[in-house]
């Protein structure tokens, strides 16, 4: 898993109708020190989080699983939001 | 999932047989802001995107989940038209 922030929503109309009802958020990776690393992506949602919130993440077909038995075409889906992280 | 503008459509005589009669698009990855970045990228059409128009890509195995692609080989499908993106101020 990787952590990130959440910075943004995407709305479709025209969709596969697996994703019909799942919340498609807009991800910025980041480092542990907090900044910004990566190219940014889109993930559903599995765990209601919001634009503002730090999250972590699942890439492949994991991304879907929440979602279990329903087969959301997903690469990467937010499982977790992040109170806080502590370095050693 | 990565969003894309689609730029083109790719034709083939000679492929896979499960790739017959699934319409292949050629699309650039963008960020929300919609700056190209990356690869260009072959990608097969779930939901009747056409050139032009911002798409969500879903890439690798989780591809094969769109509708009408189980077993086909594919590691990039269009699963839908993005209306509207929607960046907090400052990021």
């Amino acid at each position: 898993m990787q952590l990130a922030k959440v910075i943004g929503d995407v709305v479709m109309t025209r969709k596969d109708e697996n994703l019909t009802g799942v919340t498609l958020l807009v991800l910025q990776p980041l480092a542990a020190d907090g900044s910004n690393i990566g190219r940014t992506l889109v993930a559903v949602d599995a765990v209601g989080a919001g634009v503002g919130e730090t999250v972590f993440f699942v890439r492949g077909k994991e991304a879907s699983f929440p979602f279990y038995p329903t087969e959301v075409p997903a690469d990467a889906g937010i499982v977790g939001i992040v109170d806080h992280w502590d370095l050693g | 999932m990565h969003l894309a503008r689609v730029i083109g459509t790719v034709v083939a005589t000679r492929k896979d047989a499960r790739l017959v009669s699934n319409k292949l698009l050629v699309a650039r990855p963008m960020d929300p802001h919609g700056k190209a970045e990356g690869n260009y990228l072959v990608a097969v059409d779930t939901v009747d995107a056409g050139v032009g128009e911002t798409v969500l890509i879903v890439s690798g195995s989780s591809a094969r989940m769109a509708a009408g692609l189980k077993d086909c080989p594919v590691d990039a499908a269009i699963v839908g038209i993005v209306d509207t993106v929607d960046v907090a101020a400052g990021d």
